[in-house]
Order: structure tokens, then C-alpha cells, then sequence
């Protein structure tokens, strides 16, 4: 492991890279990226680096997973060997397992599933660099993805972490903050239906610090649910110019 | 294997939860009965079993000799494993676990680590070499709603009991010295409190037939200091932030209650 700073936010306020409390890490999302997927999302938010495909609604596999009434979303989060300072294996982890878990029950309140019964819609989300919040980076590019698929939607999900380093309540916690920090409180948030999809944390704050911080991570849900908007409609511009030549 | 429960039973619970009540007559933030037995195994270093309701659960801690994690050379490790056993309810199948089992397993361990409830330091023999390794296995016997809970009071109150055994050094070799055991150093007392929301309202301590018509669940392990340090939303459904602030306080309210219950 690296030396360890001794503060991770300096006398003038600012983190280790710089950034205010309340500032998000530089982002940018791009939609339609896999040509064989039926939706397709990437994003870069710090250091992260992120894609997630969309297949279906499709056949059901295996077939005894089909459900009469609605499709069933299948999630796979999974990270490169080379995502990280230490190879990981490429065999899931107990932790793959449960974000893949939370992801897809962030994101099912969002689909219209009923509409699509007997079917599967399958999600694979591919770390290629993890730098603190993946699951909420996987989350809003996820949600994009689903959007550029055209499964109907209530609206798009976008995640945002808050957390504490040296006692103050920061957004969008990077790898180091993340590891040195006390706590971490990635959040999910639709924003038109006022809904927390997703809620995890792991650290220790006290009521007042918690509901400060699930105020900051909402805060910063939707300023990334604007640049996910923005994303969307950039696809659809490209593709009229391209009519208009 | 999903279980499915029948229309007319879905709008009951629905229906009653609508007007404050609920099927067994508790309160909505109401607790059912919890009891809890210490030292049951006596093979395991420690153990206890815990009875909330119809739910029962047994954990076992087994403590070894092994190497620390590279980036914290100088602390014991703690591993949680959850065996959701074909015993324990008609749904449930023998094999590797599964994400339900794992995402348990982590929420119980979540509580534990993050409340700093074992002195991890004390359970280094050499730095970067030999420490404990602390096995929590958390045994199922009868799923009736609620295990995050359930599972986490029997973890703890197993880590409450558990014995070291002590070693002693012989030609540079580990060797167990008998009659030296102490006890594991525990600092804290986490409890974890589970809403499942039904309609729009939350209810503590859902049981089996209330889980199967939630929407979603919200679990916050909190402290000994009224901190919150771990927490889980599970569940395909959502919360609004009002809700989640609202049960923050409400689940230290109730932490605070059980650990006075079982007199922690």
C-alpha cells in the first residue's frame, strides 16, 4: 500500500485531488458504445472506468428462471484482473456477488418489467479501472444503457456516494478517501419519483452526519442525472446529423 | 426457490399494516420475542443460538492461527459465512451459497467490522506473520422472516462468549498452551434493526409472511455510541429520503431497547 496521508483534506479545505466538500469528480457518459448489445452505456467518473451492455428483453436461460408475469433482470458486475493495484482473480467474489445483487434491485423498480413477461433482460457491467464508487458509476451507466435499449423506464437511476474523511462530509469519494475515510454512503436515487432505489453504508456517523450526508449524495444524483440526460439526447443528435448529411 | 403466498393473504397483510396492525397484533416498530442461549456448542469457541419469533439461528466461532490480510499486518481476521441449510425452510437447497446467502453473510460481517466490536490489534501474535483468524458461521435452522436481525444477535452473542486459546512459542513453532485461553476482547455491541416497507409505512422485524409481501427492506446496524455503522437496503422496491431519515432514528431507538433486553 502507499504512504498513507496524514489528512485527506488539507488547511484550505481541499481533497487530495484538489476538489471542494460538495464537488463531484470530472464525469463523462457515453451511450450506444457496443455495437452487439441492445444498449449500451460508458462511463468515466475520476479514475473509474466503466462499461455496461444490455442484451434482451430474450429467451429466458436457463428456462426455469422465467417468470409468467414479468421479465427478470439477470446483473453481472465484474471487474478486470487489471482494475486494480493487485490482480483480482476474474472469478466472481463474495463482493461481486452482492453488488451484483443491489445493482439489479437498484435498477428493477425503474424498468417496466411486467411489460416483457416470460423473458430475461440481461445486464453486464465490466470494471475496466476502479477508483472508488464503482457501484454507483455502474448504476448510472447502467440505467443509461437500459434507456438506450428502449426498455420502458419510470425514469433513469443515477447513484452518487457521500461519506466522512477528517470530519467532514465530502461527495463522490475517491479510491483513497474510500479506503482512509470513515464512512461511505453510496446511494441510488430516481429522482421524478423521489425514490432511494439504493442505500448501503459502511463507517461510522452519527444521525445528524448520516442524514447530512444522504442529503449531499442526493445532491449529487442529480447533478450526474443531468450530464446522464444530456448523454441520452448527445446519441440521438448524432444520429440526425448523420440523416441531414 | 421463491415461495409464493396467497392474494387473499398479500391484501390482509397489506390491509392491516395500512391501519398500524399487524397479523401476530404487534405494533408496527414492535420486536417479537427474542431469546437467546450462549455456549450451546461446546465443541466451538463460542456460539449462541437466538429464537425471534419462528425464526431460530445457531452461530459457532472456531478461532485459528493464520496470516493477516496484507494491508493490515498487524490485526486478526474476522470471516463471516452464512449456510442457509435445506432444514430450515422449503425453499432452500443444499449447495455453494448463493447471493442471499453471501449478501447476509456480509451484512452480518458489515456490523461487526465497522463497529469495531472485536480489538482486532489484540489478536495479532506477529505482526505480518500469525494472527487469529476468527470463523463466524452463522447456522440457519428455521427461517420465519427476519434473519439479518436474528442472525446478527446470535453473531454477536457467539463473539461475546468465544475463547482464545492461548499460544506459546517453541523452537520459532506456535504451539497451544493449555489452559491459557482468555477471552476474545470485544469493545462493542452492534444491533442491527430491519424495516420491511409495506405500502408506504415500515414495519420492525418483519416476519416470514410480511417479507413476502414487502417492498423493499432497510437494515442499520448501530453502535454502543448511538452510531449508525452499517447499513443495507435489499429488495426491488425503494424508500423516500424522508423514510430513510425517519427510520435512522427509529433504529437507534430500537438498538438501544434490544441491547438493554439482552442486557448488553
Amino acid at each position: 500500500m502507499n504512504e498513507k496521508p496524514e489528512r485527506l483534506i488539507d488547511k484550505k479545505g481541499l481533497r487530495l485531488d484538489g476538489r471542494k466538500p460538495d464537488q463531484l469528480r470530472p464525469i463523462k457518459l457515453e451511450v450506444g458504445v457496443i455495437p452487439n448489445a441492445d444498449g449500451s452505456a460508458y462511463v468515466e467518473q475520476g479514475k473509474n472506468k466503466i462499461l455496461v451492455g444490455v442484451y434482451g428483453p430474450r429467451d429466458a436461460h436457463p428456462k426455469h428462471l422465467a417468470l409468467q408475469d414479468r421479465s427478470v433482470l439477470k446483473c453481472r458486475y465484474h471487474m478486470a484482473p487489471f482494475s486494480v493495484q493487485e490482480r483480482k482473480s476474474p472469478a466472481p467474489s463474495r463482493r461481486e456477488i452482492e453488488l451484483s445483487k443491489v445493482i439489479r434491485e437498484s435498477l428493477e423498480p425503474a424498468i417496466f418489467l411486467e411489460l416483457y413477461p416470460r423473458t430475461m433482460i440481461d445486464l453486464c457491467i465490466e470494471v475496466l479501472q476502479a477508483d472508488g464508487g464503482t457501484r454507483c458509476a455502474s448504476i448510472t451507466a447502467a440505467s443509461l444503457a437500459l434507456a438506450d435499449s428502449g426498455i420502458p423506464m419510470r425514469d433513469l437511476v443515477v447513484a452518487c456516494a457521500a461519506g466522512k474523511v477528517d470530519d467532514t462530509v465530502v461527495l463522490d469519494l475517491m479510491d483513497e478517501e474510500d479506503k482512509l475515510g470513515s464512512a461511505d454512503v453510496p446511494v441510488a436515487f430516481m429522482p421524478s419519483l423521489n425514490a432511494v432505489t439504493l442505500l448501503q453504508m459502511d463507517g461510522k456517523l452519527s444521525q445528524e452526519e448520516f442524514e447530512a450526508a444522504v442529503n449531499l449524495a442526493i445532491d449529487g444524483c442529480r447533478q450526474v442525472y443531468a450530464v446522464q440526460k444530456e448523454a441520452l439526447k448527445a446519441k440521438y443528435v448524432g444520429v440526425k446529423e448523420e440523416v441531414d448529411e | 426457490m421463491a415461495l409464493v403466498i396467497a392474494k387473499i393473504k398479500h391484501r390482509q397483510i397489506v390491509q392491516l399494516v395500512e391501519d398500524g396492525k399487524r397479523l401476530d397484533g404487534r405494533e408496527l416498530t414492535e420486536y417479537r420475542n427474542v431469546k437467546v442461549e450462549q455456549g450451546i456448542i461446546e465443541r466451538a469457541e463460542g456460539s449462541a443460538r437466538v429464537r425471534l419469533g419462528k425464526t431460530d439461528v445457531v452461530v459457532g466461532t472456531k478461532v485459528e492461527l493464520g496470516e493477516p490480510f496484507a494491508d493490515t499486518p498487524g490485526e486478526g481476521v474476522l470471516t463471516v459465512n452464512v449456510e442457509l441449510v435445506p432444514l430450515a425452510s422449503p425453499g432452500y437447497e443444499a449447495g455453494p451459497p448463493d447471493e442471499n446467502s453471501i449478501e447476509l453473510a456480509r451484512i452480518v460481517d458489515r456490523g461487526i467490522r465497522e463497529s469495531k466490536m472485536i480489538d482486532t490489534e489484540k489478536l495479532c501474535l506477529e505482526p505480518g506473520k500469525k494472527v487469529y483468524v476468527v470463523f463466524v458461521d452463522v447456522y440457519v435452522l428455521n427461517q420465519g422472516g427476519n434473519l439479518i436481525d436474528a442472525s446478527a444477535i446470535a453473531a454477536v452473542s457467539a463473539l461475546m462468549n468465544t475463547m482464545v486459546p492461548g499460544y506459546e512459542v517453541e523452537d520459532g513453532e506456535f504451539r497451544v498452551k493449555p489452559g491459557s485461553s482468555s477471552q476474545l476482547p470485544v469493545k462493542q455491541h452492534p444491533v442491527t434493526v430491519t424495516c420491511a416497507k409495506i405500502g408506504d409505512k415500515l414495519v420492525v422485524d418483519p416476519q416470514l409472511e410480511e417479507e413476502q409481501v414487502m417492498d423493499a427492506r432497510l437494515s442499520m446496524a448501530v453502535d454502543d455510541d448511538d452510531k449508525i455503522c452499517a447499513i443495507q437496503k435489499g429488495g426491488s422496491g425503494y424508500f423516500s429520503p424522508e423514510q430513510v431519515i425517519e427510520f435512522a432514528g427509529l433504529a437507534v431507538r430500537k438498538a438501544k431497547e434490544m441491547r438493554k433486553k439482552l442486557d448488553w
